[in-house]
């Protein structure tokens, strides 16, 4: 297999960034905190390029997306607890269950919901997640050992920072690869023009339905890895609000844009953690104000997103030679 | 085989008849112009043949084959493609990618392999991107290619509406006033491009058009609509000097100046 140019180049700056994150651990700059906040960040990359899949790439709107992060944090966190003992192969596979049961669900709602040409998903996703709240909370009475409104603890901590860098890599190229792909333009094509891509022979439902639940799997991933990171989960670390972080970072980032998600998701987990230290204690109450102005500002002053649909050049395919040139795809919404 | 065979096409939007008892017959290699007053219906009929609106009676037969009921996606896939009157490109993404995209359902690699860029990936894009190249050549848009599609001057934006469709590889190509806004240079250049299209992807070819110096110079029959039905149809000459045609454009009593 041909590895391109623009794949190196990603891998040697992904390289770099191992090299900086272990120098700063060895100087002992990186504390067991912020090292958390790190990896936290992370994780949050994964699931916000599931998000970014379903609404950036696609234009489907889902308010849901913490719920599905949620599924695959007690999946695979309960697995874990149930069947592993820190044994690195439960790891992956309760993660995997915790994605493939997230994907299910999302398959579920997505096959009736996604048939209409509207905003219904987002309703729907929405109702979704109050269920999925409602439905951990009260978890406790059908299967004790996911604790309900006490949250649940005793997962074992398998994951660490190389692990996980290594999973958001893998995630970051896969996503490429399926941006930069027929799949790719069909799904773009969806969110420039239903009806028109649906005319030029595009399967609208399937392919909105593929990036949704390609999207929340994501999601299911980023949260298996999350319960393993974090030993206590709760149902209030998924509700709403984590559902409008995801959504936060992919609308600033710029729509389309990878580089703006994963860019935005680190930035994001990097900004909450410095207010909560800026705040104290205080901060758990203003932050939905924190979060409005935020978008406010944001949307003011720079209403495209961040990186407004570019992409850093190593995340694009190897440009193609057409006579007139060397010329880029991209699949943003930029101008 | 005629290639379209439309018989009995009714639509009804609540008590309108935006279409009623409409038929049409054609053959291959042929260009038909479908023409009318505003609200005649002739949209309409471009969108019950394309399967967006679902018909309320009457059958659509594309190569001896029954389509009305399909969903869009699938008539286009057996080879029916269209232009829309109001522009309507993916605006955010190149050119290029605008083409690429219709290639859709005759890529030959599965999710797999595009996630890990097998061999069969790379060989499937590289043709993809060969082809499409082409279509652009062919509409004089190659250079254009990496420009996204919404900064295009409005003449390249329909001759790259034209491109895409090309790019489906229909048999039968369905033009919604492919000259609309244009002044009269243009409109014969986009007469010359109809016919070149024809000849070089061997398509028949069905269009609304409103400029009357492109239907009479291009189309080799033309069918008139009024209030949802058809009034009239024949040759270009037969039409010019029809009187119900002349009333419909121009009311009661009028005559041949």
């Amino acid at each position: 297999m041909k590895i391109s140019r623009q794949t190196i180049m990603l891998l040697i700056l992904a390289a770099a960034f191992f090299a900086l994150v272990k120098g700063l651990q060895f100087a002992g700059v990186l504390n067991a905190y912020w090292q958390l906040v790190l990896d936290q960040a992370l994780v949050t990359v994964i699931g916000a390029l599931g998000l970014s899949l379903i609404y950036g790439f696609t234009g489907q709107f889902s308010l849901g997306h913490a719920a599905f992060y949620g599924l695959g944090a007690y999946t695979a966190g309960a697995i874990d607890i149930v069947y592993g003992n820190g044994n690195i192969i439960f790891f992956f596979v309760s993660i995997l269950a915790g994605a493939a049961l997230a994907g299910l669900v999302a398959l579920l709602i997505g096959l009736p919901i996604l048939r209409l040409r509207s905003d219904y998903l987002g309703i729907a996703t929405l109702g979704f997640g109050i269920i999925v709240k409602v439905g951990m909370d009260n978890a406790n009475k059908l299967i004790p050992v996911l604790g309900g409104a006490t949250g649940m603890s005793g997962t074992p901590q398998t994951a660490h920072f190389d692990l996980i860098f290594i999973l958001v890599l893998i995630i970051i190229l896969l996503v490429r690869n399926f941006v930069f792909s027929t799949y790719g333009r069909a799904c773009t094509s969806i969110r420039e023009d239903e009806i028109a891509a649906d005319i030029m022979g595009i399967d609208t439902t399937r392919f909105k339905v593929l990036a949704f639940v390609l999207g929340c799997s994501l999601a299911g991933l980023a949260g298996g890895i999350y319960a393993h990171r974090y030993p206590f989960l709760h149902p209030a670390s998924f509700d709403f609000l984590k559902s409008f972080d995801f959504l936060l970072i992919v609308v600033l980032g710029g729509l389309g844009s990878m580089t703006g998600t994963i860019v935005t998701a680190i930035g994001w987990g990097f900004l909450m953690e410095v207010l909560r230290a800026v705040l104290g204690e205080n901060f758990i109450d203003w932050r939905g104000v924190i979060y409005a102005l935020i978008l406010i500002v944001a949307i003011i002053l720079r209403p495209q997103g961040l990186f407004s649909g570019k992409e850093l050049g190593l995340l694009l395919p190897r440009p193609l030679q057409t006579g007139q040139g060397k010329e880029r795809s991209h699949a943003g919404t930029g101008s | 085989m005629p290639v379209l065979e439309v018989k009995n096409l009714s639509k009804n939007f609540g008590g309108l008849k935006a279409v009623n008892n409409f038929q049409l017959t054609m053959e291959e290699g042929e260009i038909v112009g479908l023409i009318g007053p505003n609200g005649a219906g002739k949209t309409t009929v471009f969108n019950l043949i394309t399967g967006i609106y679902f018909p309320s009676a009457g059958t659509i037969n594309f190569l001896g084959e029954q389509i009305n009921g399909l969903p869009p996606f699938r008539i286009c896939q057996k080879g029916i493609a269209r232009t829309f009157q109001n522009i309507r490109l993916f605006k955010e993404n190149t050119v290029l990618d605008n083409v690429r995209t219709v290639f859709h359902p005759r890529i030959k690699y599965g999710l797999l392999d595009a996630l890990f860029r097998t061999p069969r990936f790379n060989a499937e894009e590289e043709r993809v991107n060969r082809e499409a190249m082409e279509f652009l050549a062919a509409l004089n848009l190659a250079d254009r290619s990496a420009h996204k599609a919404s900064g295009l001057p409005y003449g390249d934006q329909r001759r790259l509406e034209i491109a895409r469709s090309l790019a489906c590889r229909p048999k039968l190509l369905i033009l919604d006033e492919p000259a609309a806004g244009m002044n009269p240079n243009e409109v014969s250049r986009m007469v010359d491009l109809v016919r070149m299209i024809k000849e070089k992807f061997q398509l028949t070819i069905l269009l609304i058009e409103h400029q009357m110096g492109m239907v009479m110079n291009l189309c080799e029959r033309l069918v008139v609509m009024d209030f949802g039905q058809i009034i009239a149809s024949g040759t270009p000459d037969e039409i010019r000097n029809n009187q119900m045609v002349l009333e419909a454009y121009l009311g009661k009593g009028a005559t041949v100046a």
